[in-house]
């Protein structure tokens, strides 16, 4: 199937139904496309559209396949117990193959010519950044289930992944109260979401009276693979006396490498722990985790959480995916309170105008996998317990440290001068996602 | 000497349980009389032990016990304290313990709360009793849980278990120890250090102790001591060791220095302007290894393509995904010897050549050689092909990475001092791609193929006329290139991670180096991915990763603009076409 979404893609022949299996015979493109038709077509009149915006080919595949899955495990699911408002869900999957402007042309796709009723999608910023004059434009719904770096509320998208105050500054924090953390470097991938978490975190240090010479900020380029001079100068930058830590927001495939010389060049995690915001179960189930015992990372879930739900969540997923070795992550978690969250406001709107969803979600709850209760607060953004966790020798983390209470996303970051002022409400009266407390004014970017 | 470690024992049992009261919520309360018993008993013993020897056993045992069951606290601070108590019982048994619980191997049984020692079996674990050391056979994975510990606790254990193991036998354990506990240096592990100073004979552990207690020394009150610590470590590189001695020289807010003794300040002064000397000596070094290094795996992912493209003059967009079949291979043949990893590598090199020199004969027939002599449909062609190839792996093993392990042998680093050290994966991709270099000449130069490919590539019509069977000779070469191609991935999976997009990092920087060093030229490639390699890492301290790539490619572009032929263009009249 997926061989064909290099030609089949443009002409959309890759909708599927999730009631059908995905095990069709790969020679017969023609048959697919008339079959796919058809089914599209006689489903049309009393179905429920779901549209899936994840990238199934190209960089990003590696990550947003999981996601694609998770929806349409949920799909199932939902349509089991009888589907909504007395109709089916049908998925309607897209593969925007890890290119940011082809997720624009995907979203129009799925609004204007498949009439879906929501989008679960994106990974990265730069693709959501894609999406939104287009969401905005045509009026859609997009839930975005991703830890991102924030500054961002749009009247059409929600975001059930982290602020950076879900995720970078309680680990920050954690590193500086409990670890006792002096140096720090910031390492990142070179774009939007490290640049933007990294001007936030340097900024939070600074206020918490950490020197400007105690803090190293690295960038390096998207699957940057050698990283002996790096790692060799954050051993020089952490040998100085003073207790070093590393924030990493470093993404996706360079994370394999850069662990492998942290190991090699005997960097342990009780010298120099490193914390990431990347890493996850899905991506350290590509890597022998045995030298990095010890290293940290911080989520809103990790799968290890010892919780009835999170059982039934990964018993769930196991018997969906037919494999029992497949972990579960944090954006998956996110991506089921997200279609969760929907489905609650769809029941309490009676239909799904996005108008009437987006007014009905505020302030729907639903209990965690980790224990607690997920709120959708006015400005789009969940609130939840935050986690930290260090790496097992088996791929898991065990949690060392987690917030008493859960935390409230905030859009827009109190620790930079830009956005100290401003907040995000989307209900009346403001009905603004960027609204300026001191000026009493709504600017008219949304984004 | 029997009476102070007692002592030491029950004061740290009376701040235990001082400051532990929450501890003992998860024990039934029959528990907590247990305790106060073994807390009477010590007492008592220590009061009247003094002369009964054997007392002191079943005083360590009760001790033990008592320890081994407070580890399964709740909270980490518990757990650190019952760390500590084991500070005072030197045994086996304890460092047995302690390591179960550094390597997580010590967990507890659910059912009645026994702490045991566990080793994974097949459908579970084989638990022995951590107390009695009996073997109690083998559970199931949910009927024990974990006793968790973190990095912090992973810190203490080390030390303590380096306390212990300062009388071990072995000389390699008791090196390790001491520079374990040169990282928590405090009085009673200097005195300990001290004490062991007296007994041992070997010169290595000697001297590290020595320079640990100079680090100690270095803030001692006494002037004389202090100098003659100072030109200790003078002559170490340890950054440790660096730190110190620079704080000696740290200054005051209005610029007076802190520590108003000039001698002092003058002979630290002096020992740190050597360290540094010969910490940049060592600097430069170890950055032109860094830069071999990169160059080395720069010259592997290239070596192929200067075959296809070099010789052939083929542009073959392919040639990453190549790579990448290499590296699949690899995990494919750990899948099937999981047993023997050390070895896996040495049949994943041949294994990796084959499969992928397969690939690319099927690849050459079926594509390329239709398109000869056009080469913008080539360029176009074997990108679908290298987007067909990436899309195949994606469905047959998932798009998600693939774990190779590493074996090893391969993994850590050489230490030469403390100042340089260089990796072992890296050390050995460097060996190995000079000997993929060398054998890739040989067979140019020393054999039938080599003389025909050479032959094919300078003249094609009499090649021909000669009697080559020149679509063969194609077919091979490309098979060649494509077969160095995959042995690379080999090389590359033990460095960056396999998955389907593994070839395309490496395609754009193999054609930079191909064109760099002079098409149709080995000696060309392996000069230009070193020195690519080592003005990369160069530039990197001081451009930072993104702009040093950037500023390379620049480099590249200027230098092919005065030399469009690279650095060893060919020569004669078979160039000139």
């Amino acid at each position: 199937m997926t061989l064909f979404s290099i030609y089949g893609a443009p002409f959309n022949r890759e909708k599927k139904t999730v009631m059908k299996k995905k095990n069709i015979k790969l020679w017969v493109p023609v048959a697919i496309a008339v079959f796919f038709g058809m089914q599209t077509a006689y489903a049309a009149k009393d179905t429920i559209k779901v549209g899936v915006l994840h990238s199934l080919s190209g960089t990003m595949a590696i990550s947003e396949t999981t996601l694609k899955d998770t929806v349409l495990m949920m799909i199932e699911d939902q349509n089991k117990k009888g589907g909504l408002l007395g109709k089916q869900l049908e998925a309607v999957v897209v593969d925007p193959a890890s290119n940011w402007p082809l997720f624009a042309e995907k979203t129009r796709e799925l609004i204007s010519k498949a009439n879906v009723d929501v989008i679960f999608g994106c990974w990265t910023s730069v693709s959501r950044k894609s999406v939104l004059p287009v969401i905005e434009e045509l009026n859609g719904l997009l839930f975005y289930p991703v830890q991102y770096e924030g500054e961002e509320s749009s009247k059409n998208v929600f975001y059930t992944g982290a602020a950076p105050n879900q995720q970078a500054i309680p680990a920050v924090d954690y590193l500086m109260n409990e670890v006792g953390a002096k140096r720090w470097v910031l390492a990142g991938t070179d774009y939007v979401y490290p640049r933007t978490t990294n001007k936030i975190l340097e900024a939070y240090l600074l206020a918490k009276g950490v020197k400007k010479s105690d803090i190293m900020i690295n960038y390096t380029p998207f699957g940057h693979s050698d990283w002996q001079s790096i790692v060799s100068d954050i051993k020089k930058f952490g040998s100085q006396g003073k207790k070093t830590a590393v924030v990493s927001t470093i993404n996706g495939d360079a994370n394999v490498p850069f662990y492998k010389e942290l190991g090699n060049q005997g960097l342990s995690a009780e010298d120099i722990p490193v914390v990431a915001f990347s890493v996850g179960e899905e991506e350290l189930s590509g890597i022998d985790t045995k030298p990095l015992v010890g290293h940290l990372a911080a989520w809103n879930y990790f799968m290890s959480v010892d919780n009835k739900a999170n059982d039934e969540f990964i018993k769930k997923w196991h018997a969906y995916i037919k494999d029992k070795k497949r972990v579960t992550n944090d954006p998956m978690e996110a991506t089921y309170i997200g279609f969760k969250m929907w489905v609650k406001a769809v029941e309490k709107a009676g239909k799904t105008a996005t108008d009437a969803v987006a007014e009905a979600i505020i302030g729907i709850t639903e209990p965690n996998l980790t224990g607690g209760i997920a709120v959708m607060n006015k400005n789009h953004h969940l609130s939840k317990p935050v986690l930290i966790g260090e790496i097992q020798k088996d791929g898991q983390f065990d949690i060392v440290w987690q917030t008493d209470t859960i935390v409230a996303g905030d859009a827009w970051s109190d620790f930079l001068p830009g956005s100290k002022s401003i907040v995000a409400n989307w209900t009346a009266p403001i009905k603004c996602g960027n609204y300026n407390t001191v000026t009493k004014k709504c600017s008219g970017q949304n984004f | 000497m029997l009476q102070t470690t007692q002592k030491t024992q029950i004061k740290v049992f009376d701040t235990f349980v001082a400051n532990n009261k929450k501890l003992f919520h998860k024990h039934p309360a029959g528990n907590l009389t247990v305790v106060f018993l073994s807390f009477f008993i010590l007492i008592f013993c220590s009061l009247f032990t003094p002369s009964f020897a054997e007392d002191k056993q079943s005083n360590d045992n009760s001790a033990f016990a008592y320890a081994v069951n407070a580890l399964n606290a709740k909270s980490f601070k518990a757990k650190a304290d019952a760390i500590k108590i084991f500070e005072t019982i030197n045994n086996k048994q304890t460092i047995n313990t302690l390591k179960a619980l550094l390597e997580s191997r010590l967990f507890y049984r659910k059912s009645d709360q026994l702490i045991v020692i566990t080793t994974e079996s097949e459908n579970g674990y084989h638990i022995t009793d951590a107390i009695t050391e009996n073997k109690l056979g083998e559970v199931g994975k949910r009927d024990i849980k974990k006793i968790r510990v973190n990095n912090k606790l992973r810190k203490q254990l080390r030390g303590t278990i380096a306390q212990l193991s300062l009388s071990n036998e072995d000389t390699d354990i008791r090196l390790n120890a001491v520079s374990e506990i040169t990282k928590i240096l405090n009085q009673d592990t200097i005195d300990l250090l001290r004490n062991a100073l007296e007994k041992e004979k070997n010169d290595a552990v000697n001297e590290l102790i020595h320079l640990a207690l100079a680090l100690w020394d270095i803030n001692s009150a006494d002037k004389n001591i202090r100098l003659k610590a100072i030109s200790l470590l003078g002559d170490s590189l340890s950054q440790e060791a660096r730190s110190k001695l620079s704080k000696l020289l740290d200054k005051a807010e209005d610029g007076t220095f802190l520590l108003e003794d000039a001698e002092i300040r003058n002979a630290a002064k002096k020992a740190l302007t050597h360290i540094d000397s010969q910490l940049d000596f060592y600097a430069l070094i170890e950055k032109i290894f860094f830069g071999l290094s990169l160059g080395s795996v720069l010259l592997l992912a290239a070596i192929g393509l200067a075959i296809t493209f070099g010789v052939m003059g083929v542009i073959n967009m392919a040639h990453g995904e190549l790579i990448m079949i290499g590296a699949y291979t690899t995990y494919v043949v750990q899948l099937l010897m999981p047993d023997n990893i050390a070895l896996s590598i040495f049949v994943a090199i041949p294994a990796a050549f084959i499969v992928s020199g397969l690939f690319g004969i099927a690849i050459e027939r079926s594509v390329i050689r239709h398109l000869y002599g056009r080469p913008l449909e080539t360029l176009l062609a074997t990108f679908g092909v290298s987007l067909v190839l990436q899309q195949l792996v994606r469905s047959i093993f998932s798009p998600l990475n693939r774990s190779v392990e590493t074996p090893a042998w391969m993994s850590g680093s050489l230490e030469i001092n403390a100042a340089l050290s260089l990796t072992y994966n890296r050390l050995y991709i460097v060996l190995f791609s000079l000997i993929v270099f060398f054998a890739l000449l040989l067979i140019l130069k020393k054999t039938t193929l080599g003389l025909k490919v050479r032959a094919v590539s300078q003249n094609r019509a009499m090649a021909k006329a000669m009697g080559t069977r020149v679509e063969w000779v194609d077919a091979l070469t490309f098979g060649l290139g494509s077969g160095i191609a995959g042995v690379a991935g080999v090389a590359l999976s033990q460095l960056t991670n396999v998955g389907p997009n593994l070839g395309q990092a490496y395609i754009i920087d193999s054609f930079m180096v191909v064109v760099f060093g002079g098409v149709g030229n080995l000696w060309g490639t392996l000069v230009g991915a070193m020195s690519l390699g080592v003005i990369n890492k160069f530039l990197e301290p001081w451009a930072g990763a993104v702009l040093a790539k950037i500023l390379v490619l620049v480099l590249i572009i200027l230098f092919i603009q005065k030399r469009p032929r690279g650095l060893f263009p060919q020569k004669g009249r078979a160039a000139e076409n």
